[in-house]
This record gives C-alpha cells, structure tokens and sequence, in this order.
C-alpha cells in the first residue's frame, strides 16, 4: 500500500474540514444567527452573524486539530476492549472504601454543611440507582417512569404522615409498601409486552402519576404540593430550636447547644443507613433463586421458560421490589425536604435515574455510585456558570456513552457461577 | 352533532401533525431499533427555524402569503434536517452495534442538550406569531353553534396526506426506499451486498427531520405560540402514536397519529382537559393489553 503524500492528506484534512465547517454554518445560521427578541409587535429579532462565524471557526479548527488525536483514543477502537469489572476483590476493596468514606464524611476536618448536603443528594440517589438498577440491570426490563414510584412513596408518606400523625419510621414502611402495589398494578398487565413497547407504558405511566398529582387538587395539594411533612427523629428525639412540652430534641439530650447542622448531619446518616441497607439487600437478593432467575431472564428469556421459570411473576417480583426501593426513597425525599411537589417527579427525574444505572454499567453496584457522584455533584460544579449547567449536563451523557458504551463499570457476569470443581 | 363534527376536524389537524412527527420514531426504530430521544427536539427546532424564517421575511417585505409559505417551508426542512443529521454522526453512529440502551441514554442525553441549546440562543420565554393563513369556511350552523374548519386546517390535513402518499412511494418504489427496507430486515446482510448502511440511516434521519420541521411549521402557524420546551410532550405523544399504530410500521404511524389526535381532541371536548395525557396514555396502555404489537405492527416470530 502506498500511503497518501503530505499535500494529498493535507487537502484531504481541509475538504473534510470544510465540510464540517459547512454544516456548522447551516446549523449555527438559524438559531444563533437570529435572536428573536420581544417587542410590541412580536416580530423583533437582532442579527448575530459574528456568533456563526465563531461557530464555524471553531469547527474548522477543530475538525482540523482532532485529526493529530492519536487514533488510539478513539472510541470505535476502544470498544473491542470490553471493560471486564469482574475483579470482585478490587470492587470489594473500592466498595469498602467508598462506605469508609460515607461514613466518616460529616467529621472530615474539610466538611461543611453544604458538603454534608451535597452528600444527601448523591446518597439518594445512589440509593434509587440501585433500586432501578434491579429492574434495568438485572431483569433487563426498560423502565422509563421510575419517578413515579418515587412519588407514589413520597406523597404516600407525606399524606400518611400527616393524616395518621405518623413518625418518620412509621410510615416508611407505609410508603415502601404502597410503591410497591403501585409498581404491581402496573405490572400485572403490562408485563407481557417486549422491551421497548414496555418502556413507552412506563413512560405514560410516569406521566400519569404526574397529571393525576397536579390535578387532583383535593389530596395533593395539586400544583402547590404539600408541606410541613414532619422531620424524622432519632429515638424520639426531634431536632429542632425549641420542642413543645413533653417532646425532648437532640440538642436538650445530650445537652448541646442547637445547631441546624444536627438535622442535617443525622439525615445525612439516615440515608446512608437507607442505602447500605438497600446495597446488602439488593446483594443478597442477587444470590437467591429469585435474583439469578432475573439475569437468567435478562439473558434468554426462552431458555428460561423452557426450564420452566414463570417470566411473568419473575419480572414482577423485580418490578415490585425495585419500587419498593423508590418508594423508600422517596419518603425520604420528604422528609428532608419536609416539602413536595409534582415538579421534582417528571420524566427529568427518571431519565437522570436510568442515566446514573446505563452510565455507571448496568447491573454493577459499584457503578451507580461512581455514576450518581458525577451526575449529582456535577451540575452543583456548574453554579457559577449557571445557564450552561443542563447544557452541559446533556453533552456529558452523550459524551460518556460514547466513551464507554457499556457504562463505567460493566458486568454482565452472573452473580453466582457454578464452577468445575462444584460440579465434579 | 355540530360540536362532535367540530371536535373531529380540530382533532384531525392535530393528528395530522402528531402523524408527521410519528413517521420519524417509527423509521428509526424500524431500521436500528432504537428510540430517538431527540426527535421531539428535532420538531422543536423545527418549529424555531420556522418562526424565525417568518419574522426574516416578514422584514425583507416578502408579503405574499403563498411564497412566504413555501419558502419557510423549504428553509425549516433544510436546516432541520441539517440537525438530524448532526445528530446521528455525533450521537448515535459511534454507538452503532453497542448494546441497546447506549443509544437510548445518548439520546436522553442529545434532548437535553438541545432544549438547552435553544433556550439559550433564543430565551426561554415564549415566542408568537400572528396569524399567518386566515380565513375559513362556514360548514354549517345548528342552534347557534357554527362549525367551521380553517383554510389553515385544509392546508395543514392536505399537506400531510400529500406528504405521506409521498413518502410511502419513496420507501415502496426508490432505490432509497429499497436500502431502507433492506436494512430494516438484515443490516449485515444489506451490508454485503452493497447497500451503503451509514449512508442509509443518515439520509432516514434527514428524511425523519425534515418531516417533523413540516410538523414544527404546521404547529407554529396554528397555536402561533411556540417555546423551546415543546418537544418533550409532542415527541411522547408522537412516540405514542408510532407504538399505538405498531412500531415500524408507516401506515401505523400515521393511523396512530390520528387516533392520538381525536383522542386528544374528543377527551378535552367532553371531558376534563387536564386529564387528555392521561386518557391518551391510558387508551396506549389498553391497546397495547389487548394487541401487543400495535394495531398494525406485524406479530414477532421468536427465533431460538
């Protein structure tokens, strides 16, 4: 083979440069080259043709600069190289760690409030990742309407909560319970149906939930949510400034002084508690006949029905299960904000969740808390340029997929493994 | 009588626009099996393009109606179809082969973006426009209540149809057409014998902009108000519609436009507006109960 010559390559580079240019011109000329503006009549706009210039310039440059990127670097190339995440031990040592560090983060000596906060956010979450991560990871299901079961266990909190003047720890269970017939009553019939066509049920299901909670003014609160949902306590002890008569707070206790850094630490520390419970639950489950029968099922659904695994009541059971886990969530969601509202639950909410699962590998635990700490943390890193923040939130997906196709971590491997000497 | 009339004219622009959009997820998904997220962007941009081409004519002094209207036309499927283009070479080619969901989550990821990209270039408040297309006709008058179809309806059901009769001669009867359903069967297979795939899906995706920018137009001339968040609930109910009418499927997607249009229409006309999404959402989930491939989706044969 004889190679092109420098000037031929060289001229190569330029057209397809060029080219690029040019579509970066028809894309840029419309949009940035016209701004429309509001004026009486309502037909004002301003011309911005620098804006496309510079977008073409950019372009051109670009095009022009990524062909001295090794190829090396390219993802087409790096996808024969499957990430095999399998390496338990490293996992369970990184695991490990990750839980030595959420434990220990509100008494770092660089934490602050906002930093402990910040970690509440994530540990949710990290915490509806796993919970999705059964359906979508293990049982292989699309879900594309988990936000409703995080409502479904919020609002049913919040309304248990405050009708039956129930504590945080009781109506948890209240909540988890009701999430998880809701995410059956959606099952039962629409289990049946093939991976995408469930995915769009899921979808109107989301945005069923959604309607139906501004809407039905009369027990939600419609638009304006619900607030004053009682904060948790620990033991009985609430955190607060002053405590009507009989109710001891935290701070009288132990005799400190009151520090709204209390709360948020100590709900800070029930999230994480709700989390690792969720992680070894989900872990166990995995082991047992129920949760190899969900990778079974992801893998060939055929084979298992031949041998004899009902699909219907398997994908159930993970449907219910994973619910469950976001309605958990979700009472928890309340109680910190001690308001809600439909807007935190619309289909952003269950595409940044099913983000987190797909970004950190589907299946892999570990990965949804790699992927939860980039996503959550990384608009709060945008605050300063704040208009720019879903912007590039949107570019980041995009870019991290194509980087790794198959998530952060991936494992496909099952959980359980019957190897040589067992079977001898 | 008369209002039921009135709801079926008003209910069949809408599923006329819904239709236009549909044919864009169900050729998608009929050749890479994927779920274009972004799609119901794509119409927004549409719809921008538009806007934004009529307030530069109306300031060049273009004032005849008809050329306005073709020229907007031609620029909103130009551009926008210069967008879906864009979109598969840096979103969803390099994910071509890779496991399902990856495309999904780029696509997710691509609709983000793009509300974002609009609402910044061009503010997040709303955008009108006066009418454009007026006049009407008189289709009868009973107790008091006129029922009355606009020539922007005609316009906007005529031009559908026109374009959809068109489309399903280029899929039967063009070289394209051919590459297309070849692909849709077998891509590897279409691979080796000749059929140019990339080239293929792209111009799908051109195709598919190019339709949802005509729905972007239609849906700006008729509500004349547009922002840059009304993608996500067109692009839902439009993904709907291809599902409902069985996904792949072109003639499903243009009748569950329609059935997605009357719905819509027939729900807020005699029930509560606020619930049509749900009764939409709700009439999806029956169907699909009862007929799991869509109406006329083809069942699928399970291969072991």
């Amino acid at each position: 083979m004889n190679s092109p010559s420098a000037a031929e390559s060289w001229i190569g580079r330029l057209k397809d440069a060029g080219l690029a240019a040019c579509v970066a011109f028809a894309l840029a000329l419309p949009l940035a080259g016209f701004q429309t503006t509001d004026v009486e009549t309502g037909q004002g706009f301003v011309t911005r043709f620098s804006w496309v210039a510079i977008a073409v310039a950019v372009v051109f440059l670009g095009k022009l600069l990524l062909d001295f990127v090794p190829r090396r670097f390219f993802p087409a190339q790096r996808a024969a190289r499957s990430v095999a995440a399998n390496e338990s031990r490293t996992i369970l040592i990184f695991g490990a760690a990750a839980a030595v560090f959420a434990l220990l983060l509100p008494v770092m000596p660089f934490s602050s409030r906002y930093l402990v906060d910040l970690g509440t956010s994530v540990l949710i979450y990290i915490m509806l990742g796993w919970g999705l991560n059964i359906v979508v990871g293990l049982a292989g299901l699309l879900n594309l309407g988990y936000a409703a079961f995080y409502a479904v266990g919020a609002y049913s909190f919040a309304l248990f909560a405050q009708a039956f003047n129930l504590s945080f720890w009781e109506a948890l269970p209240i909540a988890g319970a009701l999430a998880a017939a809701a995410g059956i009553l959606l099952g039962l019939p629409v289990l049946r149906l093939r991976g995408d066509y469930l995915a769009i049920v899921t979808l109107g299901f989301g945005e069923i939930v959604r309607i139906v909670l501004i809407n039905w003014g009369s027990v939600t609160g419609g638009p304006n949510g619900i607030d004053g949902i009682p904060r948790p306590s620990l033991f009985g002890l609430v955190f607060a400034r002053s405590t009507p008569p009989g109710v001891t707070s935290f701070s009288q206790f132990f005799g400190l002084d009151f520090n709204p850094a209390q709360r948020v630490t100590f709900l800070y520390y029930v999230i994480l508690l709700l989390a690792l419970v969720t992680n070894w639950f989900s872990l166990r489950l995995r082991r047992l006949p129920i949760g190899r029968a969900w990778e079974a099922l992801r893998e060939d659904e055929i084979a298992c029905r031949a041998l004899g695994i009902n699909p219907t009541s398997v994908k159930l059971s993970a449907f219910a299960i994973s619910a469950m886990l976001g309605g958990f969530a979700g009472a928890f969601f309340a109680t910190r904000q001690g308001f809600i509202s439909p807007e935190s639950f619309g289909f952003q909410e269950s595409a940044t969740v099913l983000a987190i699962v797909v970004l950190g590998g589907l299946g892999s635990q570990l990965g949804v808390v790699l992927a939860a700490v980039v996503l959550v943390t990384l608009p709060e890193f945008g605050r300063e340029f704040d208009q720019f923040r879903m912007l590039l939130f949107g570019a980041a997906m995009v870019g991290i997929m194509i980087w790794r196709p198959r998530g952060i971590l991936a494992n496909r491997a099952p959980s359980i493994r019957l190897t040589p000497k067992d079977a001898a | 009588m008369s209002y039921f009339l009135q709801q079926l004219i008003n209910g069949l622009t809408l599923g006329a626009i819904y239709g236009l959009i549909a044919i864009g997820y169900t050729m998608v998904y009929g050749i890479i099996g994927m779920i274009n997220f972004a799609h119901g962007e794509v119409y927004m941009i549409g719809a921008f393009v538009s806007l934004i081409t009529f307030y530069v004519l109306g300031a060049l002094g273009v004032s005849y109606v008809p050329l306005a209207l073709l020229l907007v036309l031609l620029c909103a499927m130009g551009f926008t179809a210069v967008y879906g283009w864009t979109i598969e070479r840096i979103a969803y080619r390099p994910l071509r082969g890779s496991f399902r969901l990856a495309p999904l989550i780029s696509a997710i990821g691509m609709s983000i973006f793009l509300q974002n990209y609009v609402q910044l270039l061009q503010g997040a408040r709303v955008k009108t426009l006066p009418p454009v297309v007026t006049g009407g006709f008189h289709l009868m008058d009973s107790g008091g209540f006129v029922v009355q179809v606009s020539t922007l309806q005609i316009i906007i059901v005529a031009l559908t149809v026109a374009l959809m009769a068109g489309f399903s001669f280029m899929i039967a009867a063009t070289p394209l057409g051919r590459a297309q359903r070849a692909c849709e069967q077998d891509m590897t297979m279409a691979a080796l014998l000749g059929i140019d795939v990339d080239h293929t899906i792209s111009w799908t995706f051109v195709l598919g902009a190019s339709l949802a920018a005509v729905a972007g137009l239609m849906v700006t001339l008729y509500y004349g108000v547009i922002d840059f968040f009304i993608g996500f609930l067109a692009g839902i109910k439009a993904f709907t519609a291809a599902v409902l009418g069985g996904i792949g499927s072109l003639p499903g997607a243009m009748l569950g436009g329609f059935i997605i249009g009357l719905i819509e229409s027939f729900w807020s006309g005699y029930f509560p507006a606020e619930y049509k999404d749900v009764a939409v959402f709700g009439i999806l989930i029956l169907v699909l109960i009862f007929r799991p491939t869509g109406l006329l989706g083809k069942p699928e044969i399970e291969k072991v």
